[in-house]
Parts: C-alpha cells; sequence; structure tokens
C-alpha cells in the first residue's frame, strides 16, 4: 500500500455539452464575444500603430457612418450582401454546398451588363429591364444547373463542382470585358451607358441606391415566409435533415435538389442585376469581391434564418468597413483591415463553442 | 492483498448538462466473478462503463484498481490497468482479417509477424474454447465471429477486467450459450467480467451478483442466488409491474398483405432477399425473428415502396374495395394514391421515421403536409394532433414546439408510433419498436400493436426478444440470410426451434 499517492495526474479541466441557452444568455455570450473581440482588436492595433485604441474605433465607427454617403454605402453593401446570403441559404439548407455563389452572381452580372451594352440603345426602358431581369435570372440559374444536375445524376461533389464554376465564370467575364473594352484593347468597360443611364435601375427620390436597399428587403421577407410557411420550405428542411426520411414518406429527393439550387442560381442571378445594373454600372472580375463566400458565412451564423442574417450581413459590412477606414487613416495597407475583420470574426464563431458547450473544473474529493 | 476488489468504483457522478447520467455510484467487482450490471435503458450503464474504459471522465468520484486509486483519462489508460471493454457496436476494420484486426493499434517491437500473432490468437482460442480462423476477414464474418474477434481483441491485450455491453442483444440463444460458457471460463481462470444487460433470464443465469441502477442512481447489488426476477425488476423499475402480455385470439383473420417470391440484390449483386413470400393477415400480429441484418429492413421497405424488387409480387387485398393491387417498385406516394393505408414504424427512428431537429408538430406533418392544393403549410391539424399523442400516450416533453431529438428514447418512438397508427392504417409494420425503450415505455407500445391488431389491422412486428415475440405475435416467420427458413405458430413454438431456424441457412457460418 506504500504506493498508493504515486501518480495521480488529474485532468484540469474536461469539456461537456451544455443544455439548450435561455435565449438571452446565447446572445449575451455572443455580445461578449463581440467585446472581446474588440479588445484583442485594440491590443493588436496598439501593438502595430501605437495609436490610442478609443481613437481606433472612433475612426471605426467614423468609417462605417460618419458622413451621410457612408452610411448609404453601409446600407448598399449591406443589402447586397444579405441579397446573396438569401439565394445560398435555401441550398445550404438542404445541405447542398453550393459555394458557387460567386460566379453565379457573376454571371447574372455579365447577363445584365451584355443586355445593357448590346439593347441599351434598341429596347425601351421597361422592355430593357424585363430583358435584364430574365437573362440574369436564368444566367444565375444556368450556373448552378450544371453542377445540381451532376449531382443528383451522378452524385459528384457539388462543392468542388461549384468552386471550378467560379473560375470558369471569371474567364468569361474578361473575355467579354476585353471584347467590349472602352477604349478599345484597355480590358475594361467603364460606366456602361453613361448618357442614357439605360438599363439602369432608377433613384428613388434622389437615393441612388434606396431602391436596391427595398428590393432586397422584400426578397428577405419573401424568402422568411417561403422556408417557414411553404410546402417547399418544408421539403427543403426534410430533405437537408434526412433524405432517408425523404425518401420514406415519398418526397422526389432529386426534384428538390434541382429546384432547390435552380432557385438558389436565380437569387444570385437577381444579386448580379443588381450590382450591375444598380450600383457599379460596369463589370469586372472582380465585381462580386468575394460576397460569394462571405454570404455563406452570414447564412450560416444567421442559422439559416433570413431575419437574423438582416443583422449578421449588416455587422460583417460595419467591420469591414471600418477596418478599410482604419488602414487609410493611420497608413495602413488593406491587409490590415482584414486583419482586424478576420479577428472579430473569429471570436464571433468561437462564441458559438461556448453557447454549445461549457468547461468544467475537477470538484476535490472531500475524504482525502 | 487477495481479497482486494479487482475495480471498486466510490461515489461516482456524471452529468450531461442537467442531465444526472450517474449519481454517487459504488461498486466493486472481485477477480473470478461476474458481476451484472443491470438498469432500464437510459439508467446509467453504459455510461458507467465508458468511465472505467477511459471514454468520459466522471465529474467526481474515485476509480481504485487493486486497492490503488488511479486516473483514467482515455481508453489507452484503460488498457495499461488491463481494463477492456466490448462495445455493443463493433469497431473493427471490415477488409482487415481477424488478426490484423487483434494487432491493430498495438505497441509491439519490431514488425508485424503473422504468424507469432495467429499463434498466439490460437493459444487464446484454445484457452477459453473459441472458434476463430484469423486470417478470416471480418466482412465475411457473422456477427457472433465479429464480436469474438472483439473479446480476443481485450485478451490478447492482457486484459483481466472485461466490460461486455449488451452482448447478447445480436446473437442466436445458441450463440448465447456458447458466449455464456466462454465467460464462466474466464471466471474460473480469474478474471474480472462486467456485463451489462437488461434482460432478466441472462443476469439470474450467468452472474454471481447484479448490481442494479435506476435513472443513475445505484440501487444496490445482490447476490443472484438469493434474489428473483420480481425483486430484480422492482429494483429496476422502482415499483412492481405486471410483466404479462395479453394475447386475444384473432377474429375472422383475413389474408391482407400477400408477399409472393420476392428477391432484391444490392450493388455488389449480393441476395438480400431470396424468394421471400408470406401472408398478413388482418386482426393478426406477423413477428419476424431473425438475427439483425438478415433482411428485416429490406422486406419492410420493400413493402413501404422504398426498396427496388428483382422479382416477385406484393399483393394488396383493399378491405374497402375488394381490389387487389401489386405494390412492387412503387413510390411511397403511388402507393398511398392506390388507397393502401399503410403505416410503418422504421428501425431508424430519427434518421428516417422522424426528423430530429424539427418539433413535434413538425414531424406530424411529415405523412400529411401535402394536404390541400395551397402552397403554404397548415399547421393547424398537425398541432392538434401533437397534442392528442402527448396527452394520450403520455409523452414527456415542454411542449409540442420541442424538437423530437430533445425527447428519451422512449417518448421518440411515442410520438413515432403515435403518428403512424393515427393515420388509421390497414397494415402497420413496426421495425424493433421497443429497442432503447425502458420497461413502461415498451408494454406500452406492445398494448398499442394489439389494439391495432384488436380493430382489424394486419400488424408485422420485427422484434429481438424472442421470449416478447412467443408472447406478442400470432404466428412467428423466421428470416435467416434473406431467405424465410420457418413460419410457426407462436402459441407452440418454442425459443430453441426458434434459434435454430435464424441461423439454418447461413451458408455453414454460424451452426458449425
Amino acid at each position: 500500500m506504500s504506493k498508493q499517492h504515486k501518480e495521480i495526474h488529474e485532468p484540469l479541466f474536461h469539456i461537456a455539452k451544455r443544455e439548450a441557452l435561455p435565449f438571452w444568455l446565447s446572445w449575451l455570450i455572443r455580445i461578449g464575444a463581440v467585446a472581446a473581440a474588440l479588445v484583442a482588436c485594440a491590443a493588436v492595433t496598439v501593438l502595430l500603430t501605437g495609436e490610442n485604441p478609443i481613437q481606433v474605433y472612433a475612426t471605426m465607427i467614423d468609417g462605417a457612418i460618419g458622413t451621410e454617403r457612408r452610411i448609404w454605402s453601409l446600407l448598399q453593401n449591406t443589402a447586397m450582401l444579405l441579397c446573396i446570403s438569401l439565394a445560398v441559404t435555401p441550398a445550404f439548407k438542404m445541405k447542398f454546398w453550393n459555394i458557387g455563389a460567386e460566379g453565379q452572381v457573376l454571371m447574372g452580372g455579365m447577363a445584365t451588363a451584355a443586355c445593357m451594352i448590346l439593347f441599351g440603345d434598341k429596347l425601351s426602358s421597361p422592355l430593357l429591364m424585363i430583358v435584364m431581369i430574365v437573362t440574369s435570372v436564368l444566367a444565375g440559374a444556368v450556373w448552378s444547373f450544371i453542377p445540381a444536375f451532376f449531382k443528383a445524376n451522378w452524385n459528384t461533389n457539388e462543392t468542388l463542382f461549384t468552386l471550378m464554376m467560379n473560375y470558369i465564370a471569371m474567364q468569361i467575364v474578361s473575355f467579354f470585358t476585353y471584347m467590349w473594352s472602352v477604349p478599345k484593347g484597355s480590358g475594361q468597360i467603364g460606366v456602361i451607358n453613361a448618357n442614357t443611364q439605360a438599363g439602369w435601375i432608377p433613384a428613388l427620390g434622389g437615393k441612388a441606391y434606396l431602391l436596391n436597399i427595398i428590393i432586397v428587403a422584400v426578397l428577405t421577407a419573401v424568402m422568411y415566409i417561403y422556408l417557414k410557411y411553404s410546402k417547399h420550405g418544408y421539403e427543403i428542411s426534410v430533405v437537408g435533415e434526412s433524405e432517408n426520411t425523404a425518401r420514406y414518406i415519398g418526397i422526389n429527393v432529386k426534384k428538390v435538389i434541382m429546384r432547390t439550387v435552380l432557385l438558389s442560381g436565380a437569387l444570385c442571378g437577381i444579386a448580379g442585376l443588381l450590382l450591375v445594373s444598380g450600383t457599379d454600372h460596369t463589370i469586372t472580375r472582380n465585381t462580386v469581391a468575394g460576397r460569394g463566400f462571405t454570404a455563406i458565412m452570414v447564412s450560416w451564423l444567421a442559422k439559416f434564418n433570413p431575419v437574423y442574417m438582416i443583422l449578421t450581413s449588416f455587422l460583417i459590412v460595419f467591420l469591414q468597413k471600418g477596418a478599410t477606414e482604419i488602414s487609410t487613416i493611420f497608413g495602413l495597407n488593406d491587409s490590415f483591415s482584414e486583419i482586424i475583420t478576420g479577428i472579430i470574426i473569429f471570436f464571433i464563431i468561437g462564441s458559438e463553442f461556448f453557447v454549445n458547450y461549457t468547461i468544467k473544473f475537477r470538484e476535490k474529493e472531500a475524504n482525502k | 492483498m487477495g481479497t482486494q476488489a479487482a475495480i471498486e468504483l466510490r461515489n461516482i457522478t456524471k452529468t450531461f448538462g442537467s442531465v444526472i447520467a450517474n449519481k454517487d455510484v459504488s461498486l466493486t467487482v472481485n477477480r473470478g466473478e461476474i458481476l451484472s450490471v443491470l438498469g432500464e435503458n437510459g439508467s446509467g450503464k453504459t455510461t458507467l462503463m465508458n468511465m472505467i474504459s477511459g471514454i468520459y471522465f466522471p465529474d467526481h468520484g474515485q476509480i481504485f484498481i487493486d486497492g490503488k486509486e488511479v486516473v483514467i483519462r482515455s481508453p489507452r489508460d484503460a488498457f495499461d490497468y488491463k481494463i477492456g471493454m466490448i462495445h455493443q457496436h463493433f469497431k473493427l476494420v471490415d477488409v482487415f482479417s481477424a488478426a490484423e484486426n487483434i494487432v491493430l493499434g498495438l505497441e509491439e517491437e519490431g514488425k508485424f509477424n503473422v504468424k507469432q500473432s495467429a499463434e498466439k490468437i490460437r493459444k487464446i482460442s484454445e484457452q477459453y474454447g473459441f472458434d476463430l480462423d484469423p486470417k478470416k476477414k471480418i466482412y465475411e464474418m457473422s456477427v457472433s465471429e465479429k464480436q469474438t474477434v472483439e473479446i480476443i481483441k481485450v485478451l490478447y491485450r492482457g486484459a483481466d477486467i472485461l466490460i461486455l455491453d449488451e452482448p447478447t442483444a445480436v446473437l442466436t440463444p445458441q450463440e448465447t450459450q456458447k458466449l455464456f460458457a466462454i465467460l464462466r471460463r474466464m471466471r474460473d481462470d480469474g478474471k474480472a467480467i462486467i456485463i451489462i444487460t437488461h434482460k432478466m433470464q441472462e443476469v439470474l443465469s450467468l452472474s454471481n451478483r447484479v448490481a442494479v441502477l435506476r435513472k443513475g442512481e445505484y440501487i444496490g447489488t445482490v447476490e443472484t442466488k438469493d434474489t428473483s426476477e420480481a425483486q430484480l425488476t422492482e429494483m429496476m423499475v422502482g415499483q412492481k409491474i405486471d410483466l404479462n402480455i395479453e394475447r386475444t385470439e384473432p377474429k375472422d383473420p383475413q389474408a391482407r398483405l400477400e408477399v409472393k417470391d420476392i428477391s432484391c440484390v444490392n450493388r455488389e449483386g449480393i441476395k438480400l432477399l431470396d424468394n421471400v413470400s408470406f401472408t398478413a393477415r388482418s386482426g393478426e400480429i406477423l413477428g419476424i425473428a431473425g438475427i439483425a441484418g438478415s433482411g428485416q429492413r429490406e422486406l419492410l421497405e420493400s413493402i413501404a415502396g422504398l426498396q427496388h424488387l428483382n422479382q416477385g409480387e406484393i399483393l394488396y387485398h383493399n378491405p374497402k374495395t375488394g381490389k387487389t393491387d401489386n405494390l412492387r417498385d412503387k413510390t411511397p406516394i403511388q402507393i398511398r394514391d392506390l388507397g393502401v393505408r399503410l403505416s410503418f414504424v422504421p428501425e431508424d427512428r430519427l434518421g428516417m421515421g422522424l426528423v430530429g431537429n424539427m418539433d413535434i408538430v413538425d414531424n406530424m406533418m411529415l405523412r400529411s403536409y401535402r394536404r390541400g392544393k395551397s402552397a403554404f403549410l397548415e399547421r393547424k391539424k398537425p398541432k392538434d394532433l401533437a397534442r392528442k399523442i402527448i396527452e394520450e400516450l403520455n409523452v414527456v416533453t415542454p411542449g409540442e414546439n420541442t424538437p423530437v431529438r430533445r425527447l428519451s428514447g422512449g417518448n421518440v418512438q411515442k410520438v413515432l408510433v403515435g403518428r403512424e397508427i393515427a393515420s388509421s392504417p390497414t397494415v402497420l409494420m413496426a421495425a424493433y419498436p421497443v429497442r432503447g425503450l425502458d420497461i413502461n415505455s415498451s408494454y406500452m407500445i406492445y398494448n398499442l400493436l394489439n389494439r391495432q391488431k384488436e380493430s382489424g389491422v394486419a400488424v408485422i412486428f420485427v422484434g429481438e426478444d424472442l421470449d416478447v415475440l412467443l408472447e406478442l405475435c400470432d404466428s412467428i416467420m423466421v428470416i435467416s440470410s434473406g431467405r424465410i427458413s420457418g413460419i410457426v405458430d407462436a402459441r407452440t413454438a418454442t425459443k430453441e426451434e426458434i434459434g435454430l431456424l435464424m441461423t439454418k441457412n447461413s451458408g455453414g457460418e454460424g451452426n458449425e
């Protein structure tokens, strides 16, 4: 019995799954995470720049909402990101890992730009707008249809497939921007129909982006209702949760996959239309600027709920805008703003761990 | 030191969130002894054993091995203390041979020496009476052979404290007897053996002592020779209960579902069902017995329209119209459109019958959401149905909007069975409907099936507990390797008879 006390290494703590938290507590954890992220960002900023963190945050807020122009830009960018997030959501809810939103939006934008260039002076305004809507929806839908068709029939990997489709879309845009470049050979299209504004989404009450924002707001409501209250939305949930259950109750899984991915692609096409016709009035291969991927995060963070997506997309755009301003004011390059955004998003995603799990410390035995 | 307990647990507590899986459990196992840990499903038996084998770590409490306190943080630690656990679900690599699986993960000096390992395996087999070919691949093995591999795997590593989690759940009565003989030999060899089970007869015939858990709490340990089935049940459930199933005589049975010569193959071309023919009659319960994976699932799925058949027909005699329809290769929707009222409680409750992340109301809609022309869902009726089932079947849930995955196994099953019965079927198929349920819930399900039978439904019941099959059913069909090896009268057949039929066609494996 002499070795009674030998080598008892107790683990200091272990991780256990939590039961469901009350709503307010889980949000408190998330808000706490944002606060912690801001502290971490302040530390990084001070270390790298030596500036006063309070001032840094003031700059950040100023960058996002400092002037009326900035507020509009913030809202417009939020609307665009939200629109693409709405587009990817049905597919993701069905566990179809569509990471091709980037390409689908780009194709929608390309179709819009082509219509504006080719028909800008030939068709009347309303007719042109209709043609633009139809072609952009078709372009986005076709771009999503191809991987969905292969997935449904031969079970190809949709993640790789949609990713590759992004590169093809970019090259197509490169090709046409070169072909239609102004001046010839510059590789840039420039502002399309700058004089006639043909095919531009009109300004409402002098606010260039207002109509865009309203359209996205309506889409958000429609998507929320579609997912929650329609039979289609119900089928999407069932297929996403368990294909076996779907088969068991007689859902045609192939049909639901095709239908949902087409919807997703069509919405991406609309997003492309809003980007080209409503915001940029031109197209480059970087028009979408990574939103197709950021949208996935927005959608996940909001747990596929369109109403929460308003919050998450706003938060991310706000951070991006603020971080860009910090970079400019303090003379740092773009990478710095990305570091800041990265830190904050890391904390937000990390907070989900603490919402779902808890850390337990081992209680000491009384009878030793 | 000789009388020192091989393993002693003192005040072990483990919680998952607010759920207390084990509370102040203390028990001892001596060398040369078989201890049964008895408890209903969800009483914390497996959690407790997982703490001994290093999968979970206790919140507090102490574990002593040979009188010394130890800390077991990983399965590797458990191996070092010569503890070996044989899990309910085997953890073997299918394409490897028995010997390769047995040495897998061992850190032996030098290269893997097939001959030496095979020799050691042969010695262990001889010593305890196992029957195993070390070169045989796992995918060629029967369930009982796979279990043998798992047991030898822990013996090979020198384990002298063995834990077996529900080892007989997948075995025929004959295989069970064989396993028990081996376990007794190991006990006589001085090993400490813990066996988790909820089958009363096994407890009484095999173990020296019985430790009973109820809802995570340790109720007590009794000597097997001083106890009885009634006493153990009472300790397990906390109250006296009547364990009888009332079986009524079938009233005016008529052929409802006639299955004729159906066969189907899987992707590899292996026959899963081979010329299966039988008739299910109204007002009768037809039991299906067989070793797990003998084709039960494919059979029910063929009838439900989920399995493509290569030959044969499934005829449904419609009691309303008097028409006969062939259901072969029809989709579930087409079957319903024919006016066939077929309900199916599948084996995989949360993966097939229900959607775990949806609430009870939305799960009620699974069968009926298509009704009506509107593009939108109608949640009023499903909600009423959900409330009705919660009330009538005593489903324990915070409300009808709770996701079903949060419910306990028994309550999940009540929701599923409730929904399937609510559509007033003429044929009701249920695969392992009481698997994982506590005794009270199990008897509730048996009663529900009986009531369906009495109202003239043709009930098909796939079960694993032969005692229950014999008590509940009118006739029992035994399936073995996709073939029907016999259909017997449940009122006169014996367990041994069915056990023999269960291994009848298995290609010379199980019945050597």
